[in-house]
């Protein structure tokens, strides 16, 4: 192949498209909420699943070292997935504890759900409407943030939990 | 269990585009003119597993069997059967494996139906399809494999998102599919050619078939996605310089394009590289459009998809093709002369391809554009329908006129210029145009032009249809149909938009609303259950106070249940004449509703002219081939 000038530019114009498709998709974040860590979580309350008229707040997650709030559901396949980690996780890291948030459910369908599957849970908190997930900046489940004793977020997990995200959950917390 | 027949029948199919590849480059060594019987065997054989693996696929939707990921996700057990095999492509796994059928089908019939054609020529081709295949196959079993199987098995899917539960859109992706990723065929043909040295007529003759059958396609798509968002959407228009829809156009300018050049090289055995380059960039502009709608960089209603480890694979996949198709293409290039006279057909048909090279352009620049700006100076703006408009429709107007006269030239050279003929139906336009004003009222000075230039092309169509009456010359017909279809559309599009009548305003049951010549009386609320959503039904009685006529408009808030998601659907009332549009939402913590109340003159009648477009594509496809 001759190199010629035209030919040239004809590859630096497609290197240069292809450069800027390939770097927007890393700036697609239009509901990215990474921003989210390092930020402090405050003013919530959270009533229990079970009607027991139980209501925890942040008063109640300063006493933990980490706690991990979970948002999940009976309807999300992904939770089930994930379910497995966190049974793992609250048998052997005593230091975390588990919040799970119960997102836009019905309340049988997540008592069933965690009959079935198991309970990791320490307190599992009802948000049928999903009104308090999105103080959480949450979009779509399964997703988990991290905090610890000062609220303050340290990780934000979206999607399932993993093994790799399991690990890293073991590795912030130790 | 469909899991695993289904994940074997693909890897089958894997194996199989190995063994094609395999088989075929050392067929290439044997100087035998004929194809190997049992790469005849292969194809055919890769061609019925994985259509088994689409139906596969299908039966996993019939049954509910929701221990598919895929099923799970995008079905529900209370769906009507026809939304069910629906939801088959109505989602990102399941629209792949479409993709992939499609590929292997029109693989195996470019075979087949090519016998005639240079052994060399077909094997390249077989072999550059198959690499196609194995990218989009690995594809699909790495990232976006439907047969994904999930234990335990839930009870109950999540339902088809219910936008998407519509018969125009049931319909949309399967055409598309065919008319997009049927380009793919005379790509490979594309790089075969380059490479096999067969290149001139015989190589158009090869390839004319398939090119014709995806326009075809894309332009039946394209519209019935169009019908779909002005039925389903509620925006009350029919073209909305959507991302998604720019995407789907696209392809459609390089294909139409190479469609016209493509009758030049056939004729007058010119223009091969240009035709080469059209082959190229239409498959590589459908990806191009995949890879910007999938992975998420373009927001839109298609919104099945974002998912970045997607995009990267597609842009990988896309990067390669470029780069080989380019490399290819620069190492076999030739100079090559033209010589074409002013007064000839030819002329005009590389007018129009420049035409649809700018209206391409366009289109690209103003997707792209919100991209470019992003990544590059992280300030994010969008492209409107005003940047497309402004741009495009003043170069509307010679492009019709040109799509009137072209068609009169003959090849190579013209020695008599119909120059009465254009004087009389440009007179006969002018005329049309005044009379509309005095009827219907007044416009800009753009309009007048627009509305001349598509009357001049109606006229000379309408010419052209009195000649085929007398002298029963099939080949033109095809094309009179397309380009009358076209002066129809752009008219009634310019009718529509000057003389289209629209209001927003709120109310509550019980009060009436007067505009102009109409009076609207909102009636009174009903509540409908229905097998999978629960809908809010407004009675509204529409009153033309000149004519004294009555008719009952009913648009509904529909609340779906899996999943749950609103949806408003409008009340159209389609006449010969005009359409009456009503749609309503509700104004939160109000008795009142938001009314959007819209009068469009002819609205069916685009809908007509577009699928006249198509039409055209459909009886070409008809005609035997001595007559084409």
């Amino acid at each position: 192949m001759k190199i010629s000038i035209s030919k040239i530019i004809i590859f630096s114009i497609v290197i240069f498209f292809l450069f800027v498709f390939w770097r927007g998709l890393k700036i697609n974040n239009n509901y990215d909420t990474k921003s989210l860590i390092g930020n402090r979580i405050s003013n919530f309350q959270l009533s229990k699943i079970d009607n027991s008229n139980q209501y925890i707040s942040e008063e109640d997650l300063k006493k933990n070292t980490y706690t991990l709030i979970n948002f999940f559901a009976s309807w999300c396949s992904p939770c089930r997935t994930e379910h497995k980690y966190l049974l793992n996780l609250s048998n052997e890291k005593k230091q975390i504890k588990i919040i799970g948030i119960n997102f836009k459910d019905k309340k049988n369908n997540a008592l069933s759900f965690l009959k079935e599957l198991g309970n990791p849970y320490d307190f599992v908190g009802e948000d049928s409407d999903g009104k308090i997930s999105i103080l959480f900046g949450i979009y779509g489940i399964p997703e988990s943030i991290l905090v610890d004793s000062d609220l303050t977020v340290i990780k934000k997990i979206v999607g399932p939990i993993d093994q790799i995200q399991y690990n890293k959950i073991l590795k912030l917390t130790q | 269990m469909l899991s695993n027949i289904g994940i074997s029948l693909v890897v089958s199919v894997l194996i199989l585009s190995f063994l094609i590849i395999y088989t075929a480059s050392l067929d290439l060594k044997i100087s035998r003119q004929v194809i190997k019987k049992n790469i005849y065997n292969l194809s055919l054989f890769q061609t019925t597993f994985i259509v088994l693996s689409f139906f596969t696929l299908i039966i996993g939707f019939i049954n509910s069997d929701f221990s598919l990921i895929n099923v799970y996700e995008n079905s529900h057990t209370s769906k009507p059967l026809f939304y069910k095999i629906a939801g088959t492509w109505g989602n990102h796994e399941g629209s792949l494996l479409l993709w992939v059928n499609i590929l292997v089908i029109f693989s195996y019939l470019f075979l087949v139906f090519n016998h005639t054609h240079d052994k060399k020529f077909r094997l390249y081709t077989l072999i550059f399809q198959n690499i196609l295949i194995l990218g989009f196959l690995f594809f699909l079993l790495l990232n976006s494999n439907p047969f994904n199987s999930i234990y335990p098995i839930p009870l109950e899917g999540l339902g088809l998102n219910p936008i998407l539960q519509d018969p125009a859109l049931a319909i949309h992706p399967p055409l598309l599919y065919v008319g997009f990723v049927g380009c793919s065929i005379y790509f490979s043909a594309a790089m075969a050619s380059l490479l096999s040295d067969y290149g001139g007529k015989s190589f158009a003759q090869s390839i004319k078939t398939w090119v014709k059958i995806s326009w075809c396609f894309q332009t039946l798509g394209i519209i019935v996605g169009s019908i779909w968002a002005y039925y389903e959407l509620g925006w009350g228009g029919f073209w909305f310089w959507d991302p998604v829809e720019n995407a789907s156009l696209l392809p459609w300018f390089a294909i139409t394009a190479l469609m016209h050049s493509l009758i030049v090289l056939e004729k007058r055995n010119t223009l091969y590289y240009w035709v080469i380059i059209l082959c190229l960039s239409t498959f590589t502009l459908s990806v191009t459009g995949t890879f910007l709608v999938r992975s998420g960089i373009l927001n839109s209603v298609h919104t099945f998809a974002s998912d970045p480890s997607r995009g990267i694979y597609i842009l990988l996949f896309l990067s390669l093709m470029i780069f080989s198709a380019l490399t290819i293409f620069f190492l076999k290039q030739k100079k090559e002369t033209y010589n074409f006279n002013l007064k000839s057909r030819e002329t005009f048909i590389l007018a129009n391809n420049w035409f649809m090279a700018f209206f391409l352009v366009t289109v690209l620049i103003g997707m792209l554009y919100p991209i470019f700006l992003d990544v590059l100076t992280n300030k994010k703006i969008s492209v409107g329908p005003p940047f497309f408009n402004i741009v495009i429709i003043p170069l509307v107007i010679p492009f019709v006129i040109l799509m009137a006269i072209g068609p009169k030239f003959g090849w190579i050279k013209s020695q008599i210029f119909f120059f009465s003929t254009i004087v009389l139906v440009t007179i006969g336009a002018i005329v049309i145009n005044l009379l509309i004003i005095y009827l219907f009222g007044e416009y800009s000075l753009l309009s007048n032009l627009i509305f001349i230039a598509a009357i001049f092309l109606i006229l000379y169509s309408l010419l052209d249809i009195k000649k085929f009456i007398k002298n029963k010359n099939k080949n033109e017909l095809p094309r009179i149909i397309s380009h009358l279809g076209f002066g129809l559309l752009v008219f009634f599009i310019g009718i529509n938009h000057q003389f289209s009548l629209e209001e927003d305003f709120n109310l509550k049951v019980g009060e009436i609303k007067k505009i102009n010549n109409y009076k609207i009386n909102f009636e009174e609320i009903k509540i409908k259950e229905s097998k999978n959503y629960k809908a809010i039904i407004g009675n509204f009685k529409l009153t033309n106070l000149e004519k004294n006529l009555v008719q009952y408009l009913n648009p509904e808030i529909r609340v779906y249940s899996n999943p749950e998601t609103l949806t408003y659907e409008a009340a159209i009332k389609t006449k010969i004449t005009s359409d009456f549009y009503l749609t309503m939402s509700n104004v939160s913590r109000s008795d009142y509703y938001n009314i959007k109340f819209q009068k469009k003159p002819f609205m069916i009648w685009i809908w007509i002219s577009a699928l006249m477009i198509a039409l055209g594509g459909f009886v070409r496809l008809t005609l035997k081939k001595n007559e084409d």
